[in-house]
């Protein structure tokens, strides 16, 4: 076993988690008040159920032996049957299976819940959390299989899909698109004003990814050496240069430079460098970060042209700067890869995930609607789902309304200290 | 009485508050408002959608005053919240038919 590649692969499991909760920042910054914790609780929730899925079949399905012609993992590995602490990646210099397959679940987690933002506002939790167990079942453990296992088809294909620009990023902007096309508009879309409702909670969401995407990007090479540095080197140039991009691109086209810019050019720039991992130099890196910065920020303007209401922007900036990383290594690659052929390769890699996932959601997205209902009611959108599904609301602006039920104890208590403080207060007056 | 009610750009009510002690008022109330004037709203982009902002952050101030001290105090006022620049705000005056302080039951003018 290599010691150091398995800290530094736990270590980065760690920092992939951490991008979870960041996103649920990220986007939930972004909505309006009334469904902030809905927000919060769409990208949460999947920490909870893909977690509980990787251990029941999800890593199985995944990196369990292929079943035959590269599609699908067998069900070998259910409950990680047959891994101990023993187990081993690779030979004898391998890391622990179960540190990699927690690095993994990381990503598994992720995905879906970076399609939450397409949904803001208008589905039913009990609908979102069944669409994502489905979905992560259905879409998502195949194409991580296709992609990363050693006999997946695309693998084979020699697809360059360092971290997930495939799997991860044009799978869950595919997705998202589906899932919205069945969903609907929100109540008031391209008509009321939907501003961000704190966009400080959005910025620090943005710097936690950043920072997780360390692990992300990096934590991919599953070793501690130079592939992990220079795809971490690679990261925070594409990003810096991302955030540029977008920045200019707003400041000439809209005339300021906006902080939902800079942090929205960042995360760009991150979807984008994801797949080409190492195979870039930093000048490359460069190229790529610049690139999707611009086109990213053009793009997020596309839904109110076609009138499809990805709320968030996953289209915009998870599909769009997903696609523009995979193509672009395939021209960018050093040692000799980069050319047509490569990008030939890439382009099979990216519609061959667009066209699965985007049937597969759109099905998924049918079913639950069907079965369920996805959407909620109007009285629950308008007046705001935090209340409708969670019972809560994220701001209290004031004390004056609220009163204890008496059906808790906590509630029961605080009626006592009040009566108390108030007989004190008579006994002062008095 | 007179209810004196200025609605004004929030970064003037330091000036006004320390305006209106010094002309010896005792007791003011101070509420969030907004609100639009002549000077309209302003736009916001967001991720390249921009949207009109009508309505503009005010504070709109409150004091009840004796009728002789009225105009002198709406002078006040509007001295201290005056920038020159659109968007200053307005300041007004109503009858009062009467006051009561709370914990005396003093009625008129000396619940002021």
């Amino acid at each position: 076993m290599n010691g150091a590649d398995t800290a530094f692969v736990l270590i980065s499991a760690a920092l992939v988690m951490l991008m979870t909760p960041g996103l649920a920042f990220f986007y939930g910054g972004m909505v309006r008040v009334k469904s902030a914790l809905n927000m919060l609780m769409m990208s949460l929730i999947s920490l909870g159920i893909v977690s509980v899925l990787w251990v029941l079949y999800g890593y199985s399905l995944t990196f369990g032996d292929d079943i035959g012609a590269g599609l699908l993992g067998n069900f070998d590995h259910i409950g990680l049957k047959g891994i101990t602490v023993d187990t081993l990646t690779g030979g004898t210099e391998g890391i622990p299976v179960f540190a990699f397959a927690l690095f993994q679940l990381m990503f598994a987690v992720l995905t879906p819940a970076l399609m939450s933002g397409a949904l803001a506002d208008r589905v039913k939790f009990s609908a979102w959390a069944l669409f994502i167990t489905l979905w992560v079942s259905v879409v998502y453990f195949p194409i991580a299989h296709w992609v990363w296992q050693s006999d997946g088809w695309l693998f084979k294909l020699g697809v360059i899909d360092f971290a997930g620009g495939t799997a991860v990023h044009i799978n869950a902007g595919v997705g998202a698109l589906a899932a919205v096309l069945v969903v609907g508009k929100r109540i008031g879309f391209k008509k009321d004003p939907m501003r961000p409702h704190n966009l400080p909670l959005v910025v620090l969401g943005a710097g936690l990814l950043w920072f997780g995407w360390f692990g992300f990007n990096a934590g991919s090479a599953l070793a501690a050496n130079g592939t992990a540095a220079l795809m971490a080197f690679n990261t925070q140039i594409a990003t810096g240069a991302a955030m540029l991009g977008w920045l200019i691109y707003e400041r000439i086209r809209h005339g300021a430079f906006t902080t939902l810019g800079a942090a929205s050019g960042a995360v760009a720039g991150l979807v984008a460098i994801t797949p080409s991992g190492a195979a870039v130099n930093p000048f490359g890196a460069l190229l790529i970060g610049v690139v999707a910065g611009a086109v990213c920020s053009w793009a997020v303007s596309l839904k109110f042209k076609l009138g499809y209401d990805d709320s968030l922007d996953v289209v915009g900036v998870h599909l769009v700067g997903g696609v523009i990383g995979t193509l672009l290594v395939g021209v960018l690659a050093t040692g000799g890869v980069g050319g047509l052929s490569q990008l030939g390769k890439q382009a099979v890699g990216a519609f061959s995930v667009m066209a699965y996932s985007f049937v597969v959601s759109w099905i998924l997205a049918k079913i639950v609607d069907a079965t369920i209902g996805f959407r909620a009611s109007e009285d629950d959108e308008t007046s705001g789902v935090d209340m409708a599904y969670h019972a809560e609301s994220a701001y209290d602006y004031s004390a004056v309304g609220g009163s204890p039920s008496g059906r808790s104890s906590v509630a029961a208590a605080s009626q006592d200290e009040t009566a108390a403080v108030a007989a004190k207060i008579k006994k002062v007056d008095a | 009485m007179k209810l004196i009610t200025a609605v004004v750009k929030p970064h003037r009510l330091d000036e006004i508050k320390e305006a209106l002690q010094a002309f010896g008022v005792q007791g003011l109330t101070v509420t969030e408002a907004s609100g639009y004037g002549r000077q309209r709203g302003h736009t916001e982009v967001y991720r390249g959608a921009e949207y009109t902002v009508d309505l503009v952050p005010k504070i709109r101030i409150e004091v009840l005053v004796e009728d002789g001290d009225a105009e002198q105090l709406i002078d006040v006022v509007v001295k201290a919240a005056r920038t020159g620049k659109i968007g200053d705000g307005k300041v007004w005056s109503v009858p009062v038919d009467t006051a009561v302080r709370v914990r005396t039951g003093e009625r008129g003018p000396d619940a002021l």
